[in-house]
């Protein structure tokens, strides 16, 4: 018996040369490597994504017998007054938080020097964006506050009438959106500080040689050369942006009477707090922001995609 | 020996709380959303009671924050059900019940223990005529004012709604507020309607409105409106309401910028813990406006439930038995412990001045009815936008028209089935 096994081992190693693995392995072992990663980008991205897209022609509160109710959610989203204010409020987020660039490239500028505790400032400065959002918010919230605030505080003490940033609804998605650019900033500026390393200084010695001084060598020496790390800001802000959620949750839930939600609170809202439960209607509406997302997504990939290319 | 002994004590400890005492064993899980921390070191403590009643069995409890039950409750109804799980009850049940993840406790109910003393709350805990779980406590709503203010200026408890006028007008002749209010998580905006609303069309036609028999467009609401306006156009409610929490309007009324609050019993607690003395605070039911209704009230009812998953079924019914007992109410709803009422009519009411009046009140002068509360008693789809708008209303009163109209389109498409 143990005789029987010793020819079987060698006949089995013998064609493993010419096996399909053997032939292939160049070209196998990349998507070998990709695997893990492929099933969870299905199983956790892709799936939901399908998943959501079909929830979203059905009406269902979680617990009992989902109904098919065709386009029924998007027809109701049509009619929805607080649709359009979230979308309205995500249009004035996307466009507010780029901010958040120029501002980030500026004090990345200032704070790129010599000086001795610079990193000490530096570290201030990154400071708002390793705090979690939620503690930034309850801080703004303070500040923010009608009553004892330190905003009417000071507005005060120039004599300005005091105002209620978070309780009115023209100011409150500004009064967020400020709160959000702090932290935001923060970040922008860390990705133009490593970006600025990178700088040639050959170029810019040349530059200088040229005549070129203050915001002409900034702008056509030293911006060129920060252009990965613009693209790089730009998309952490805009998807920034359009997931903006834990800042309204914890100043405003929404409020006052619903001015504050954007759509990816508005989701939340309808689907998963206390009053919702409303799965499908949910869905409906993540499937819009995801179609604005893949917007940017579609450009931020073809634009990646060019670069690759040029190379 | 001694073991035996210890068991024989126990099973006699038993017997004396109840008849139907039996040998419980296995695992019991209880979920509790009394996350704040009185009632927590409350229930913590007797759910040791009646672990000393019961040593057999092996009990595990879970404390989870009050605002993630709510959200949470959804899954573990559905999987890892525990053998009993805190609630509330009227429509804000009724999506567990309708999915038939509570259990039918109909069988207590017809227990003569349950039968008699909690026929109070029956109709509250009724879905389709069976019971889906018991009450352990519940609180009335009022006005709580600054006495010491009202005597300051010479007034005292108003009981119509000239004379809550008028005193509101010296209050705020004072430079105070009348009213504090947070209404950032909408509720409290909800609390003000239940009462101008039945005060001023009665409970049924609050509850016609809530269960969506009545049009939010109707000559009625518009009339409760237009009372709730004349306190708006005062200037009786705290300016930038809006930005609050009920407990970040507390101190409005501590430093005496504002006068009362209408709030629900647990609001005394924290008032007493910011330094107001029972000499300072007091209570008065919410006046009458329409003499032609009967005077009705809110008191919440919180409720514990048996989840039709749950596992051990037969420790879960003993479990509620136990906590609707006579004595456990008492102390459970005393005023070092959750300082709420018993819903056991053979319990006792806490000599707490609070807790007696709410008492008095709720029994003797409560003719119209008892709600449970604005989001208890609507669909919470509907409870949601209402109450929004509600807020709204308080903000900008101008916009009243499109407000109602926005609610009764809600109406349509929530109620139609």
């Amino acid at each position: 018996m143990a005789d029987a096994g010793a020819p079987a081992v060698s006949r089995h190693n013998k064609p493993v040369k010419n096996s399909w693995w053997h032939k292939n392995q160049q070209s196998m072992t990349p998507w070998l490597f990709l695997a893990p990663g492929i099933l969870f980008f299905l199983f956790y991205v892709i799936f939901p994504i399908y998943q959501s897209f079909s929830l979203s022609f059905y009406s269902w509160d979680g617990l009992g017998e989902a109904e098919y109710v065709g386009a029924y959610n998007y027809e109701e989203l049509y009619w929805d007054d607080a649709f359009y204010t979230s979308l309205r409020n995500n249009l004035i987020w996307l466009v507010m938080y780029l901010f958040a660039i120029p501002a980030g490239l500026f004090i990345a500028l200032f704070l790129n020097q010599t000086v001795t505790g610079i990193r000490l400032y530096k570290s201030l400065f990154f400071f708002p964006f390793v705090i979690s959002q939620v503690v930034v918010g309850l801080v703004f919230t303070w500040f923010y506050d009608p009553t004892f605030g330190l905003l009417n505080y000071i507005l005060g003490s120039v004599g300005i009438p005091p105002i209620n940033v978070l309780g009115d609804e023209n100011f409150v998605t500004y009064g967020i959106i400020v709160a959000g650019l702090w932290p935001q900033t923060a970040y922008c500026m860390i990705l133009y500080l490593t970006g600025l390393n990178a700088v040639d200084p050959e170029q810019i010695e040349a530059g200088r040689l040229d005549g070129a001084k203050g915001l002409r060598m900034l702008w056509h020496i030293i911006i060129p050369q920060l252009r990965p790390a613009t693209f790089i800001a730009f998309v952490v802000t805009i998807i920034g942006a359009l997931r903006s959620f834990d800042l309204i949750s914890v100043m405003t839930n929404g409020g006052p009477y619903g001015e504050s939600r954007v759509l990816s609170f508005y989701m939340f809202e309808v689907a998963l707090s206390e009053y919702g439960f409303r799965m499908g209607y949910g869905a409906s509406i993540a499937v819009v922001l995801f179609l604005i997302m893949l917007v940017f997504i579609a450009y931020f990939l073809w634009s990646m995609y060019q670069e690759e290319k040029a190379r | 020996m001694l073991k035996m002994t210890a068991a024989a004590l126990a099973i006699a400890a038993a017997n004396t709380g109840s008849t139907f005492a039996a040998d419980l064993s296995g695992d019991f899980k209880i979920f509790l959303d009394t996350s704040n921390p009185a009632p927590r070191a409350t229930m913590e403590k007797m759910i040791g009671d009646f672990q000393a009643l019961h040593p057999d069995l092996k009990i595990e409890t879970t404390v989870i924050d009050r605002e993630a039950y709510k959200t949470q409750i959804r899954n573990f109804l559905t999987a890892n059900a525990p053998d009993v799980a805190t609630w509330y009850a009227a429509n804000r049940m009724r999506p567990y019940v309708e999915a038939g993840l509570f259990e039918d406790v109909s069988d207590l109910w017809a227990e003569p223990a349950i039968a008699d003393n909690l026929a109070s709350t029956k109709g509250a805990m009724t879905i389709d005529g069976k019971q889906w779980g018991v009450p352990y406590t519940y609180y009335q709503w009022g006005v709580y004012y600054r006495k010491d203010i009202f005597d300051e200026l010479g007034l005292s408890e108003p009981t119509n709604w000239e004379e809550e006028k008028a005193n509101c007008q010296k209050i705020i002749d004072s430079g105070r507020k009348c009213y504090t209010i947070g209404s950032k998580f909408l509720w409290t905006a909800g609390g003000w309607f239940d009462y101008m609303n039945m005060r001023t069309n009665g409970f049924d036609f609050h509850m016609d409105l809530l269960t969506g028999r009545a049009s939010w467009e109707s000559d009625e609401v518009r009339k409760t409106f237009a009372n709730w306006r004349e306190l708006i156009d005062m200037g009786a409610f705290i300016d930038n309401h809006a930005s609050y929490s009920w407990q970040e309007a507390l101190p409005f009324m501590v430093k005496g910028d504002a006068t009362a609050y209408l709030m629900g019993n647990f609001a005394v607690a924290p008032l007493r813990d910011a330094g107001l003395t029972d000499d300072q605070l007091d209570f008065y039911q919410f006046v009458e406006i329409n003499p032609d209704v009967e005077l009705a009230e809110d008191a919440p009812t919180d409720t514990f439930h048996i989840p039709s998953n749950a596992t051990n079924k037969e420790a879960a019914r003993e479990f509620l038995r136990y906590v609707t007992s006579a004595d456990v109410q008492t102390w459970i709803n005393d005023g070092k412990n959750l300082g709420q009422l018993p819903v056991n009519a053979q319990s006792s009411v806490d000599k707490d001045k609070f807790l007696e009046q709410g008492f008095e009140m709720l029994s003797t002068n409560s003719p119209g009815g008892v709600a449970q509360f604005f989001d208890r008693d609507a669909p919470a789809e509907m409870a949601k936008v209402a109450m929004e708008g509600l807020q709204e209303f308080m903000v900008k009163p101008d916009n009243l028209d499109k407000i109602l109209n926005r609610l009764e389109r809600a109406r349509g498409r929530i109620y139609k089935n």
